[in-house]
């Protein structure tokens, strides 16, 4: 049995058991490092992908879930670094380590797909569920109000 | 109080690194001469187009003028993968922007660590105390070398050549990029003596730069360990007895090898690995196993009894002197006030990001190894041992770090990858399950304080004693005997406070959990409970706890200073809102000062932080940036120890399993943070951990003044508050 979708905008196939986490498909199957492992529970966000422009937790979305569906990941934000996050990403050099930055950045970029002006308190809810270990919150909240501006200019 | 080891440790350290005595090489301006070429570096170089020369160890300049700087200490988050580069750059005069950076590999007599007893380790916020010359000296050289090829080449006095942004210039319009003169440069002896620039002049170190790594970081495309792929490379979980250091007894796998894409089930010392050809489907059939074990030595441990063994070590155990002036205990005896207190410290979990792993592969008896590590050559030694080759026949390459903290500097899962990969004769990635990572960590260990002061009459105190009780890493990881001192137990302990007498000791109480390094090790011990007693000092003499610790400071300006400059910037003694207070700590450690202002109030009876005020004086910084954003990390990994961490162990069985257990930090927590770093032409200080452990004092002092209450037991949680 294999789950056909659609993965930052190209056809897939995976062959892997029904109940694989999409996780481990993207990442052993697929080979597409970019989303992260961090904790299996849904508690970390370092797994953040996008079903159909959703935010989901990548290691409790089962493979067969996804079938006929648009997955984006990290690798898809852009070509070069040229999503207003990640050239906000760049200047306020937001990640220490960072592991858990391909899933602040889906989860951000869902954020701002969504709302062109977030307040502190929108940007909590939608941030909340991703650890970052080495603490570069204030450096994330800076970024994601530093490319939402730039967005509202375009 | 810096990281120079006494001389019991070093050896003992430098034993733990070569596995036996053997000198190293000091890469200083004096020494080290000769030659350096054809360093081995397989897969850390993008190759360039022709030859790429490698005039030092530190720096590799192809034909066609690509410079490549040696970064030798693992990027964990702490900015070393620019930094680094950035002092070698500084004095070999290239434009830092078309830098490339490749990360060393392993080779302790090039790249060890001198403050470390030469190990090639990451850690001890040692990187730019270690890199400050020997960085530079490194760049210069190749500088030097360079005019001294230009100076053969155009048959000129080499007084006339001057090195700028990567060519040598010369009289009469005469110039050569670096790339052209590199191959003749490389084959000059290494100079013995360089110049180096009067800091004044730096036009790269000291300023504010962009990390070179924060591209790749922000697009999926950084390697860390979890990511590596090798050609025929396989995947392996492994199962470990739930008491750690348990063996197997006996292992029934028919239903684990029955599972899907599941390779082999292979018993190795630490456990029962099973390898598949995906880590989801190696992870699902180890559950399948059916192990019993023998669950060791280990398997009464209780949190209840560990605490109280630690406690009683206070008045039982072998105490080692740390420093005496005076007469502490006839003064408290005489005296009319005395104050005593003890506080005690919780175990804690390291929690990187990034699980344990390690890609390993062995084969016709050499090991290659890849992964995220902060101790190249241990992993090197151990693996020689472990597997029984020669350590030149063990490779090992260092990716990016999910996080360290120290956690990776230890090598217990490279060795258990290294050994699956032997018994299965294919290159193999192990990956730990975050439940394998917290139930297995080497913990932050458990301490008890007594502390104890008399007040004189004008209030400061007349003489202080002070007594920590906990385990010592360093017996384990560096063999340090248990009779000597141990300088990783009793940082940041003596501080610059002016006290006549004092009796400061320490008891090594081993109470049966294994113990790591965690970020800021016993700087984090001593200072909750130094900083909060000092504050209960100056309660008890009714005093302001600025104006007491000011008060005690005129000898140590470098102290009062930063504190000063933290309650300026804090606005400490003006008015705040109903419900909220402020605390102070004030610490030396990593020859850095620093003292934090929190203001907190109260949530739901826990404490809410509102805002972290920082002011740090580390002498020379190399990236101010890189300092803000390590100082940030800090007090967001001290603020989760604080306010909402325990290891607690129940049956020998650690209890918490994963981060709605063990809670980490997230958005909704994160303070507003001032920072206020002082420019100093002092030497550098490290700042990968201080702010640490000035965090717990500060929140406890806050709290006290906020409600009353005095908590002098890690974590600060509501429950905590209300019982105190």
């Amino acid at each position: 049995m294999s789950v056909n979708f659609l993965v930052n905008g190209k056809a897939v196939n995976a062959t892997a058991e029904p109940d694989t986490p999409l996780l481990w498909v993207i990442r052993d199957e697929l080979g597409m490092t970019g989303t992260k492992f961090g904790c299996g529970i849904a508690q970390c966000g370092a797994c953040t992908v996008h079903v159909n422009g959703v935010p989901v937790r990548s290691c409790q979305t089962p493979l067969s879930t996804v079938s006929g569906k648009k997955v984006s990941t990290v690798e898809g934000l852009s070509k070069n670094n040229s999503h207003p996050l990640q050239m906000a990403w760049i200047k306020h050099d937001v990640p220490q380590c960072g592991y858990c930055q391909s899933g602040q950045l889906m989860s951000a970029s869902a954020l701002l797909a969504n709302n062109k002006n977030p307040s502190d308190a929108d940007i909590d809810a939608a941030m909340a569920g991703n650890i970052c270990r080495c603490g570069t919150y204030p450096r994330i909240r800076a970024a994601i109000k530093d490319a939402a501006s730039t967005m509202r200019k375009a | 109080m810096t990281i120079e080891l006494n001389s019991a440790l070093e050896s003992a350290v430098r034993s733990a690194a070569t596995g036996s005595r053997r000198s190293f090489l000091k890469t200083s301006a004096i020494g080290g001469g000769g030659l350096l070429m054809g360093l081995a570096l397989p897969g850390t170089l993008a190759q360039a187009a022709g030859t790429v020369h490698t005039p030092n160890a530190w720096v590799h300049i192809s034909d066609d003028n690509q410079v490549t700087l040696i970064s030798a200490r693992s990027e964990m988050g702490q900015g070393v993968y620019t930094s680094m580069p950035m002092l070698i750059a500084e004095e070999l005069n290239i434009d830092f922007k078309r830098v490339k950076v490749a990360i060393a590999p392993t080779n302790a007599k090039l790249y060890g660590n001198p403050l470390l007893g030469g190990a090639q380790l990451t850690g001890g916020s040692t990187s730019v105390r270690d890199g400050w010359e020997k960085l530079r000296v490194g760049g210069a050289q190749v500088r030097e070398m360079l005019i001294s090829a230009a100076a053969n080449k155009w048959n000129v006095d080499r007084s006339s050549l001057k090195a700028v942004n990567g060519m040598v210039i010369g009289p009469n319009g005469k110039k050569a990029t670096y790339g052209a003169l590199a191959a003749d440069a490389s084959k000059l002896p290494v100079p013995e003596k360089v110049a180096l620039k009067d800091p004044k002049d730096f036009t790269i170190v000291g300023k504010r730069t962009q990390r070179l790594d924060t591209p790749a970081k922000s697009n999926g495309t950084a390697e860390f360990g979890i990511d590596v792929k090798l050609p025929g490379m396989v995947y392996a979980a492994l199962e470990q007895c739930p008491v750690i250091g348990g063996k197997v007894k006996s292992v029934d796998s028919a239903r684990a090898k029955a599972m899907p894409g599941v390779i082999a089930v292979v018993e190795i010392p630490d456990g029962v690995a099973v390898v598949a050809n995906t880590w989801w489907r190696a992870n699902q059939a180890r559950k399948a196993l059916s192990v019993t074990w023998d669950e060791g030595a280990g398997a009464t441990l209780n949190t209840t009894a560990m605490l109280e063994g630690t406690r009683g070590a206070l008045k039982t155990g072998t105490v080692l002197p740390l420093k005496a002036v005076g007469d502490a205990d006839a003064v408290m005896g005489a005296a009319q006030k005395v104050v005593r207190a003890e506080y005690v410290s919780q175990y804690l979990s390291h929690s990187p990001l990034e699980p344990m792993n390690f890609t390993a592969n062995y084969k016709n008896g050499k090991v290659e190894l890849i992964g995220p590590t902060q101790w190249q050559d241990a992993a090197q030694t151990s693996i020689a041992k472990a597997l029984d080759v020669k350590p030149e026949d063990v490779s090992v390459r260092t990716t990016f770090l999910g996080g360290g903290f120290g956690r990776r500097i230890d090598i217990d899962f490279i060795v258990q990858a290294a050994q699956i990969s032997k018994a299965v004769g294919t290159p193999v990635k192990l990956v730990w399950s975050r439940e394998d990572d917290m139930t297995h960590d080497f913990y932050r260990p458990s301490s008890v304080h007594a502390m104890s002061a008399s007040l004189g009459a004008d209030g400061k105190p007349s003489a202080m004693s002070f007594r920590l009780a906990s385990q010592s890493i360093t017996g384990r990881v560096f063999g340090l005997p248990v009779e000597v001192q141990d300088p990783l137990m009793t940082e940041a302990a003596v501080q610059g406070y002016d006290i006549p007498a004092l009796k400061y000791d320490i008891v090594k109480h081993d109470a049966g959990l294994r113990v790591g390094y965690w970020r800021s090790v016993s700087h984090a011990l001593n200072a909750f409970a130094n900083e909060s007693f000092i504050d209960e000092l100056a309660a008890a003499a009714g005093k302001d706890p600025l104006a007491y610790r000011m008060s005690l400071l005129d000898k140590s300006p470098r102290y009062a200073n930063v504190l000063k400059l933290a309650a300026e910037k804090a606005g400490w003694g003006t008015p705040l809102p109903a419900g909220r207070a402020r605390g102070i700590a004030l610490m030396e450690g990593y020859d850095t000062y620093m003292a934090l202002v929190t203001e907190i109030s109260m949530e739901g009876g826990a404490v809410k932080v509102h805002k972290f005020t920082v002011a740090a004086d580390l002498g020379y910084m190399v990236n101010p940036d890189t300092v803000e954003a390590q100082i940030q990390s800090s007090l967001n990994f001290g603020m989760g120890s604080t306010l909402m961490q325990e290891i607690t162990v129940d049956k020998g069985r650690v209890q918490q399993t994963n981060f709605h257990q063990f809670q980490l930090p997230r958005m909704t927590d994160s303070p507003t943070i001032d920072i206020v770093l002082v420019r100093s032409t002092e030497k550098p200080g490290g700042i990968g951990e201080p702010a640490v452990a000035v965090v717990a004092p500060a929140i406890a002092n806050a709290v006290a003044t906020l409600t009353g209450k005095r908590v002098r037991r890690l974590p600060i949680t509501a429950d905590a508050i209300k019982s105190a």
